[in-house]
């Protein structure tokens, strides 16, 4: 089971989370030309790591918030959370 | 090779089975080969064995980084069906489908293909009527789909909860040549084979990078040494994006762990492969009496291999929705595979913009069915550098030119797939 410290509620177990992606992706600015290969990019490519990941998870059970959780694909660790506008490393 | 038959079998016994040919050698790698196989999972072993035989390229090395078998295709529920209702799909798998039928005497091994038949479970009438229209678009592919009523299902699944208020069964769609097959003997099938065509097998060498020179394949670098050749084909699964990034090179794919288990044995009590309509949860019954059954992603990215436990949980309180008496049983094992999930859940065979490079991923969590026809497919796209028609829809391009084939709808949230 994962615990997950939602940077609103604390420490609550996996459960009360649902997972959002890759956090990393940036969607292309409005109201500017963007071209077919930067939607493919957005849209479907993903970096896919092993190792480090930022991703967003929200607190769907709790208070309902969506954060940042950094953490490791290859083992699962948690290593921070974060809100959604604060810089993690 | 020596050929598993009665014969040899009688012939063995006089000297206690002491003298049976090894099955696969063990060599040493070459310094250069024709075409390099990267992973010795099914879809590898396969797109090898193809190579040899329908191409006459035996000059082949199929380089895995642990044991073959010891990835997805050791890990899989084994289900095979082609009850699929996108053309590419449909005729793809169905392709598939047929080559298990003689997969057993191709192979002269025994694959224990066991069609017997699997059932989607519908809970309203508006799930049986989208089962119908699948079924009619299987029709139409020539694959055989039967809709199923409340008192067909009584006969042939008596245990199932058709007294539930919750998920009550309407109906079902039938495959009737959709089944199971031994994963591990799979594996095994097409690695003699392909040995005993010259095939170099491999273990214990993982690919650590490229040697790419002006666009175009030069060798490969791996924990056994630095190995030539001109043309590489990707079989790696889960592992995919971490060689493509070897390559600077993105992929429309995440990975996911995905965790099944099997129960006790017991005595016969299921006789299809059945599926829960409500949610997502699958059984059927080994040969062995175990019940082996599957259902969700974990649903975050992972390489872990292994899963964690309130999946397990949700899975198996669908099981005991569908059949209740699943409650009195106990687990024996589960474990997880780690699943190159699509971003339209479809596969990708395919050429890549290096000259040489081929790429074979995105099988999500069904590729193990397809596991003689992606061989057979990729095998063509490698000897002849351009796709098979099977498999000229499952290009890489798709993505950016809108050509998705998205069976499930569920867009590029592959984790709900
Ligand atoms: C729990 C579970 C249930 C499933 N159920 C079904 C099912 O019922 N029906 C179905 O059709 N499919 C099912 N699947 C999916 C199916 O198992 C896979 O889609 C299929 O096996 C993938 O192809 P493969 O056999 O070639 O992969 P794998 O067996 O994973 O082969 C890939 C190989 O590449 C090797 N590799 C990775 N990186 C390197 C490297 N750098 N160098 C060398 N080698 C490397 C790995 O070690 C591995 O052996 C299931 C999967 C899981 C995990
Ligand atoms: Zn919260």
């Amino acid at each position: 089971m994962l615990e997950i410290k939602c940077p609103y509620c604390g420490k609550r177990s996996q459960i009360e989370f649902s997972y959002g992606g890759d956090a990393k992706l940036e969607r292309p600015k409005l109201g500017t030309e963007v071209s077919d290969s930067e939607w493919n990019e957005f849209v479907y490519y993903r970096n896919n790591p092993r190792g480090e990941h930022l991703e967003l998870w929200h607190h769907i059970s709790g208070c309902r918030q969506w954060f940042k959780v950094f953490r490791n694909t290859a083992t699962h660790e948690i290593l921070s959370t974060s809100k959604i506008d604060e810089k993690i490393k | 090779m020596q050929k598993y038959s009665i014969f040899n079998l009688i012939k063995n016994s006089f000297s206690n089975h002491q003298n049976w040919d090894v099955a696969w050698r063990d060599p040493q790698p070459k310094k250069e080969y024709d075409v390099i196989i990267v992973g010795g999972g099914g879809h590898g072993l396969a797109t090898a064995f193809y190579l040899a035989k329908e191409h006459g390229i035996s000059n082949v090395a199929i380089l895995e980084k642990g044991w073959i078998g010891g990835g997805n295709v050791g890990r899989n529920t084994t289900i095979l069906r082609s009850n699929y209702m996108w053309d590419a799909n449909g005729i793809f798998y169905e392709h598939g489908m047929k080559m298990w039928e003689n997969l057993s005497q191709e192979l002269n091994y025994n694959v224990m293909y066991s069609p017997r038949g699997i059932i989607n479970l519908a809970h309203s009438d508006a799930q049986l009527n989208a089962y119908a229209r699948r079924g009619n678009s299987m029709r139409l592919n020539g694959i055989d789909a039967v809709m199923l009523n409340k008192e067909d299902l009584k006969k042939m699944i008596p245990f199932a909860d058709f007294s539930s208020a919750r998920f009550p069964i309407f109906g079902g769609l039938m495959q009737p040549r959709g089944g199971t097959a031994r994963h591990d003997a799979v594996a095994w099938g097409y690695a003699r084979q392909a040995d005993s065509m010259g095939v170099d097998i491999i273990q214990h060498c993982e690919v650590l990078g490229f040697d790419i020179k002006n666009g175009k394949v030069a060798g490969v670098q791996t924990s056994r040494g630095e190995i030539k050749t001109k043309k590489i084909g990707l079989c790696v699964a889960g592992s995919s994006s971490i060689l493509a990034s070897k390559l600077n090179m993105k992929l429309p794919i995440e990975s996911h762990v995905l965790q099944a288990c099997v129960s006790e044995p017991v005595k016969p009590f299921l006789d299809h492969v059945v599926t829960f309509g409500a949610g997502h949860f699958y059984c059927s019954q080994s040969d062995k009496g175990e019940m082996v059954m599957g259902g969700d992603l974990d649903g975050y990215n992972s390489y872990a291999q292994r899963g964690n436990l309130p999946t397990l949980q949700h899975v198996l309180t669908e099981g005991v929705a569908m059949f209740p008496n699943l409650s009195r049983l106990k687990m024996l094992r589960t474990w997880g595979g780690i699943m190159d999930m699509s971003m339209d859940g479809s596969p990708i065979i395919d050429k890549t913009h290096i000259q040489g490079l081929y790429l074979n991923c995105g099988w999500c969590y069904g590729g193990f069915k397809a596991t003689p026809v992606s061989g057979l497919t990729f095998a063509y796209t490698i000897a002849q550098d351009r796709p098979h028609e099977l498999n000229s829809k499952f290009r890489l391009d798709r993505f950016q030119k809108g050509y998705l084939i998205d069976e499930k709808g569920v867009g590029t949230k592959t984790w709900i797939g």
